[in-house]
């Protein structure tokens, strides 16, 4: 394994954490994904260990062309290659998906990953679809996302004879998939809209518009971070100008509704919710014993606190990476053994304790 | 995707429920949704036991005569061999053939999912040239109906022979 391989599985920083983004004080990271199949492969459900090899072999050449391997620095890796808790790491850091690093139905040495130096573009290999192209942004850039993939894409289809239906477009193992492939996906931070209680209201509208809602770290809507992803439901009929342009504008529409609502919370209840926000801060910042959920919540009240203005000197990046730092296999990862659930409370409360070390809040 | 309900096997259903306007939107496998049609069907006048069979078996479903098994019952695509009761129980395709395999009857499941069944986005550079036929042709057969509608069968007359010819070309 190279150096940035084994970089990105030890570090919980991405650039995809980065706040220099647009719209950060609401939106944490945007992301484009293009579900692409090779014509002349069954797809991974039903691909025998040696056809599964072929497709890893095929989009290892592919990468390797200059074009491809000048633009992205690219890296392939093998699950195999990893031990289980590093791949838990780039399941954290939001590189793969859960699904890809449980699925049965293909071998872990048949299972790929395409990383770009930059960590902004990564491709499964294998997964439900042959490859799952992903385009990774820091703030509100679903559009940045989606040219990436998109130049990702074309780069590839050069090499790669990607199965194309003249009528329905891009085929996928799953219906759901088929005509452009693409889901654009923001994922947004609304506590404000869940103290006022007005998250679910906005959040079936949203739906009702045509995307998808989902609470991230715990479940349905009762995340425990108060983070929510939107994205497309459909992929077919609209062009992928038009999937994008309508989730950014209905995604605007959602953070003005949440800075609404943190005025509303700075003017009607302001010592209540500043109560909140230092209490949280306080409790980070000297706590011997923390929980995942607790921590979660804490963490969405301290950056709430930045959003509004009341906490100077926290980067909004930190709490980001510390919603990695702070998840079990992060833990398991830096203290190199198995931890028992009281121990990892402890660990968790020492590496924010540390990373809060030199934090004054002034009031 | 998986299941919503179970998270563990992969979602079959996709089942979109509007009440007073409020959008519910649930990703099942199979076995959840039965318990989903159980816990809904109560007290509910829609018969929800054919609104999930029509979803979970759309291809089987689009058949009239469903319960005698017809002909086509067990049809597999000649490619991947995946065969439609594999595909209603998992919900994934086996390989690109199947959509050509299954075809028209893979559209009311797509419409139902989409509410379309064209696709208008990207074109990969080695398809362009077909694809523009392939629209050429759509846009020919749809003025040759509008023809036959106004009753111009010397133009309709034409426009056949101009698709006949670049059908030719397609294949």
């Amino acid at each position: 394994m190279a150096m940035g391989l084994k970089e990105t599985v030890s570090n919980a920083y991405s650039p995809w954490m980065d706040d220099d983004a647009p719209e950060t004080d609401v939106v944490i990271s945007s992301r484009a994904r293009l579900a692409r199949s090779l014509a002349a492969f069954p797809f991974p459900q039903r691909l025998s260990p040696e056809k599964a090899e072929q497709v890893v072999h095929a989009v290892a050449l592919a990468i390797r062309e200059p074009a491809f391997s000048s633009r992205f620095d690219p890296e392939l890796v093998r699950l195999a290659e990893l031990a289980p808790v590093e791949r838990w790491m780039l399941v954290e850091k939001h590189l793969i998906s859960p699904g890809f690093v449980t699925a049965q139905h293909i071998g872990d040495q048949q299972k790929g990953l395409v990383l770009s130096a930059d960590e902004q573009l990564s491709i499964m290999v294998n997964e439900e679809d042959h490859l799952r192209i992903q385009a990774l942004f820091p703030g509100l850039q679903p559009a940045a996302a989606v040219r990436l993939a998109d130049e990702a894409d074309t780069i590839l289809e050069k090499t790669l004879d990607f199965a194309f239906s003249e009528r329905i477009g891009y085929v996928t193992a799953c219906p759901t998939n088929v005509g452009t492939g693409l889901r654009v996906s923001v994922m947004l931070h609304l506590p404000a809209l869940v103290l006022l209680e007005r998250v679910k209201e906005i959040l079936t509208t949203v739906t009702k518009l045509g995307l998808t809602v989902r609470g991230l770290f715990g479940e349905g809507t009762e995340s425990a971070g108060h983070l929510f992803q939107l994205s497309n439901q459909v992929t077919l009929g609209p062009s992928e100008a038009d999937i994008v342009s309508k989730l950014e504008t209905i995604t605007r529409q959602v953070i003005d509704q949440e800075r609404t609502a943190r005025n509303q919370l700075r003017t009607q209840m302001p010592a209540v919710v500043r109560d909140r926000i230092s209490r949280a801060f306080g409790i980070l910042r000297h706590a011997y014993v923390l929980g995942s959920d607790e921590v979660m919540r804490l963490l969405s009240d301290v950056r709430l606190g930045v959003g509004m203005g009341f906490l100077k000197g926290i980067r909004p990046r930190l709490l980001t990476e510390l919603m990695v730092q702070t998840r079990a296999t992060y833990l398991v990862k830096t203290s190199g053994r198995q931890l028992s659930p009281p121990e990892r409370g402890v660990f968790r409360a020492a590496l924010v304790r540390q990373a809060f070390k030199d934090i004054v809040i002034d009031d | 995707m998986l299941c919503e309900r179970c998270k563990q096997r992969p979602a079959s259903v996709h089942y979109t429920e509007v009440v007073n306007n409020r959008t519910t939107h649930m990703h099942l496998c199979e076995v959840c949704a039965w318990e989903a049609q159980k816990a809904f069907g109560m007290g509910t006048p829609l018969n929800l036991h054919s609104f999930l069979v029509g979803l979970m078996s759309p291809v089987i479903g689009a058949q009239e005569s469903g319960k005698d098994a017809g002909t086509d019952r067990g049809l597999s695509c000649t490619t991947c061999g995946l065969a439609e009761e594999a595909f209603v129980k998992q919900g994934l395709l086996g390989c690109a053939d199947c959509y050509r395999h299954f075809g028209e009857r893979l559209e009311p499941l797509l419409r139902r999912i989409h509410g379309s069944t064209r696709h208008t986005g990207k074109v990969p550079q080695r398809s362009r040239q077909k694809y523009r036929l392939v629209q050429e042709v759509e846009r020919l057969k749809a003025e040759l109906s509008a023809a036959v509608e106004r009753e111009e069968f010397e133009r309709a007359a034409e426009l056949r022979d101009e698709i006949k010819k670049l059908e030719q070309g397609l294949t």
